[in-house]
């Protein structure tokens, strides 16, 4: 769908979601599913973010609160496990950050620039609880 | 497809294929999507959706992309209820007259909807939907605020906020009328259900929605949005300022059943002064001066009012 003039719209438009018969979407992944050019999943908003997250997967015990409380459907959750975050569609807002409960954080915000494998490298440790 | 999905816990949760879409133009940390995809996957039925004018509408069907995975519609600012309740009535027709080419499916009908597109320009088409007893569920997502036009007042917006057509300054301190009581509007037109939900309590906002799919009939659904924009706080405090909300009462969470019958859904632990709910906020910032001080004082009375007052409905079964 290339860029269109501001006098090309059509009155009153129809997108499809999916190219094709789309029955059962409810219990189709986003993987399996045949998108359209006019779904929003195609695009990306990477570049609305100044932090990015990174995820470490030793510490994630799958509680799975940063899938219920990501915005914009960026936490990939498979077979009850969290298996990474979607940088196409993440926008940088910190939710999931906020709401892990581990001890050290499993995701944390780092600049847009930084090196994932580096700063997986140097995670902080486990934090003593002060009573 | 009609039987109800069975959600546990969150793992179990989690193994929903989402139909909402990234990509939309919704601001970093905004709750409306939070709520959309609680409300969307607590059901594996086909859905028949719409949206009244407002964030939610202008930021996931942007020409030309849509983020929606189902029947999505928008018309105008005040009949999004009205567009999904004609839907049903069209599809309680065909299904009748036994032309429904999947008569095993199931579909729900629900309509989004700002707290603009539902406390004001949209009251009188919403409440026509409840009183003719269509079988939908409308979903405000309540952000207290006219958010997409840059933050004027609506009738959702509590006392003492500062927004842009009720500024605070020298003379005012901003709004100067409480929040409409929604919720007990809607009851009252005796529809099988409506319920105040917070997405930070997803089970219980699960639940109730599962069960408003359920009911035969209208169902009201009233979820507090925070708003990172207009409350200004930072993105990424969304989800503590929902559970201050919660937390403070300023939100309780309770449904009413057949108009009259109240239950309490969710009591906090430890009840939060609504002063920390307020002073998480950039809009109440200037109730923390000396002149205005009183203000925070009224305002928890009225909460705990409410509260007591919300507590003794309970009890009477009325």
């Amino acid at each position: 769908m290339a860029n269109r003039g501001w006098d090309e719209f059509e009155i009153g438009a129809m997108l499809r979601s999916f190219d094709g018969v789309s029955n059962d979407i409810a219990t189709t992944q986003q993987e399996d599913r045949n998108y359209s050019q006019s779904n929003s999943f195609v695009a990306s908003v990477a570049d609305w973010r100044i932090e990015k997250p990174i995820f470490a997967k030793d510490f994630c015990i799958d509680c799975q609160f940063c899938w219920i409380y990501c915005p914009d459907m960026s936490i990939i959750a498979r077979d009850k496990k969290m298996i990474g975050v979607d940088m196409d569609h993440c926008k940088g807002c910190g939710i999931c950050v906020e709401v892990c409960p581990t001890n050290p954080k499993s995701l944390l915000m780092f600049p847009e620039h930084a090196d994932e494998e580096a700063e997986l490298a140097k995670w902080p440790a486990k934090e003593s609880k002060e009573k | 497809m009609s039987e109800m999905k069975k959600i546990k816990n969150l793992k179990e949760f989690s193994t929903s294929a989402d139909r909402f879409e990234g990509a939309n133009l919704l601001c970093p940390g905004c709750a409306h999507s939070i709520i959309v995809r609680e409300v969307l996957n607590a059901t594996n039925d086909d859905l028949v959706l719409s949206a009244s004018t407002g964030c939610l509408e202008v930021c996931t069907a942007v020409y030309p992309y849509t983020s929606w995975d189902a029947s999505w519609i928008h018309i105008g600012f005040e009949n999004g209820s009205t567009a999904v309740a004609g839907a049903e009535s069209m599809y309680k027709a065909l299904k009748t007259k036994g032309r429904l080419k999947q008569p095993d499916r199931n579909p729900k009908f629900v309509s989004f909807a700002g707290d603009g597109a539902s406390y004001d320009i949209g009251f009188q088409w919403i409440s026509g939907c409840m009183e003719r007893g269509h079988n939908i569920m409308h979903v405000v997502l309540d952000n207290e605020v006219y958010a997409n036009t840059g933050g004027q007042r609506s009738s959702s917006t509590p006392i003492g906020g500062s927004n842009t057509t009720t500024p605070a300054g020298r003379v005012s301190y901003g709004e100067k009328k409480t929040k409409k009581d929604m919720v007990s509007i809607m009851a009252s037109h005796g529809i099988p259900y409506s319920a105040q939900v917070a997405p930070n309590k997803w089970k219980d906002m699960v639940k109730k929605i599962q069960h408003g799919f359920s009911v035969d009939g209208p169902v009201f659904i009233n979820a507090v949005s925070p708003c990172t924009t207009e409350w200004k706080f930072d993105p990424k405090d969304t989800m503590m300022l929902t559970d201050l909300s919660t937390d403070s009462l300023v939100f309780p969470l309770y449904e009413i059943i057949d108009g009259h019958e109240l239950n309490i859904t969710y009591r906090p632990k430890t009840v939060v002064p609504v002063e920390e709910y307020l002073a998480a906020q950039g809009r109440f910032k200037h109730l923390f001066k000396d002149e205005y001080k009183y203000l925070i004082k009224e305002w928890q009375e009225r909460v705990d009012a409410q509260w007591a007052y919300l507590n003794r409905r309970e009890e009477a079964r009325v």
